[in-house]
């Protein structure tokens, strides 16, 4: 094996000389974290208004709701990253699409990918959040409604505190996914952790270093998003449920 | 809504976008059966009592868990042909993108069978071990004749549900620039200026073809379901 390993190659300039590639690295990791945490916020907010829909007694709702998550959940991930970032701005009214076009492109690309990763990840917080609804006891809803709740109000007091706090687990995995998923955005031209970690090995040949440098950021985020999923499941855990503690 | 959709570039392109389909199935059954092979051995691995092997195996799961697939699939567009070199000695050989994706592919996907297959062999009944052992089995053939028959049985709609992922990540080649139907369909596209029509069209072949897939293994569920 020839390969030559020079750790000291993240404190070498880059070509246009602004910065190290060390700085390249970190600036990779902070996009990483922006676009998977933007696109959880949304994801979080669309996919709870989501699974509320496909269990509410009205067909129609739990209907669309179904589709919603069938359609983002059977289409690759890069295909729909290509449709927001190729189909849809052809397809917006009133020169809205001419705007994301013309605007700045790291800013477009960033935009374009957290909102790719909203959606998609709504579909399958969709199906957890449903999930976690169902598997409430049937009397829970009915002694809502029986005390003169009224079935929003059902769903506030009762349901969704339940709810969410028996989902932390499935969530915890989600959001872990998401920084995982987010890697895609690279193929639309956003500088994240992967794509700054090529650009490293393009320009200084040293391949190894960069790839594992990104290989243990990668496994860092992991690990913290895993320990605060497991803090937040042992603080809000429903006393009397099996579940959290252990391994 | 000023767009013109026109959709005259997609007949002439069936026979390439067939071809790409072509590469991404041959990539799905070829990493479905690699990443289904090597995930048993792995789950064997972390059920085993040698704790050095249990862990090892487990620190391979966690890892391949914790990086982007993009990622690996970049590390080994670059590993494979450097190993190989480094093997063999022989400088100028070259290795096809496929052959390396198809080995991330294998790689990546065994540690997420991994853990479908040991939940599988956990969920059978400690006593049926211990039968195959009063029978005068070795571990091999309990395993073989006793365990994993019944596990597999178990298992497999969770293993069709991973394969139908699997079929959909297999659109990220796109980024070593392998002609695979996604591939094909983003050339046709640049090269007739019709990427609108052309990811549409992609998108909902995707999606028909998922969404079946996934259809028939709930059907199949229901008809095994014990």
């Amino acid at each position: 094996m020839n390969y030559h390993w020079n750790w000291g190659v993240f404190l070498k300039q880059t070509p246009d000389g602004s910065a190290t590639f060390l700085q390249w690295l970190i600036s990779g990791l902070g996009w990483t974290v922006a676009v998977a945490l933007s696109g959880w916020v949304m994801a979080l907010v669309l996919g709870s208004v989501l699974g509320v829909m496909r269990t509410v007694p009205n067909k129609w709702l739990a209907g669309f709701a179904a589709a919603y998550v069938e359609v983002f959940r059977n289409i690759p991930l890069l295909v729909q990253l290509f449709t927001w970032f190729y189909v849809v701005p052809e397809l917006l009214p009133w020169g809205l699409g001419e705007k994301l076009k013309t605007m700045d492109p790291t800013f477009n690309a960033y935009l374009t990918s957290f909102l790719c990763l909203g959606w998609f990840t709504a579909a399958r917080l969709c199906e957890q959040v449903r999930a976690g609804i169902d598997s409430l006891p049937k009397g829970q809803k009915m002694a809502g409604t029986a005390l003169g709740l009224t079935l929003p109000q059902t769903y506030r007091y009762v349901l969704l505190p339940m709810a969410f706090r028996i989902i932390i687990p499935p969530l915890g995995s989600e959001f872990m996914n998401i920084f995982k998923n987010s890697a895609v955005a690279l193929t639309i031209g956003l500088l994240e952790l992967t794509a700054q970690s090529r650009q490293i090995s393009e320009y200084t040949a040293n391949t190894f270093e960069a790839f594992i440098a990104a290989t243990i950021l990668y496994i860092c985020i992991t690990l913290t998003a895993v320990s605060i999923m497991r803090w937040l499941e042992n603080r809000y855990r429903v006393p009397g449920y099996i579940g959290g503690g252990g391994r | 809504m000023s767009y013109d959709f026109d959709w005259s570039s997609i007949p002439g392109a069936i026979p390439f976008l067939i071809q790409g389909m072509g590469l991404t199935l041959t990539l799905l059954v070829l990493a479905m059966t690699g990443g289904i092979i090597f995930g048993t051995l792995l789950a064997l691995m972390r059920l085993s009592s040698m704790v050095w092997l249990s862990s090892l195996a487990g620190a391979y799961v966690n890892l391949f868990r914790s990086i982007p697939l993009v990622l690996v699939i970049f590390w080994f567009y670059f590993l494979v042909p450097f190993m190989l070199k480094a093997m063999t000695g022989d400088q100028t050989i070259t290795v096809g993108p496929f052959y390396s994706a198809l080995i991330a592919f294998m790689i990546f996907e065994a540690a997420y069978y991994c853990e479908i297959i040991r939940a599988g062999i956990q969920s059978i009944p400690r006593g049926q071990v211990s039968a195959a052992y009063a029978l005068g089995m070795t571990y091999g053939q309990a395993m073989r004749y006793v365990i994993l028959p019944q596990a597999f049985r178990n298992m497999i709609p969770l293993l069709l549900t991973q394969s139908i992922i699997l079929f959909q990540d297999t659109s990220l080649v796109y980024v070593i620039s392998l002609a695979d139907f996604l591939g094909v369909a983003s050339k046709v596209g640049q090269r007739d200026g019709r990427l609108v029509e052309m990811y549409l069209f992609a998108a909902v072949v995707y999606l028909v073809i998922s969404y079946s897939a996934s259809w028939l293994v709930m059907r199949l569920q229901k008809r095994f379901a014990i």
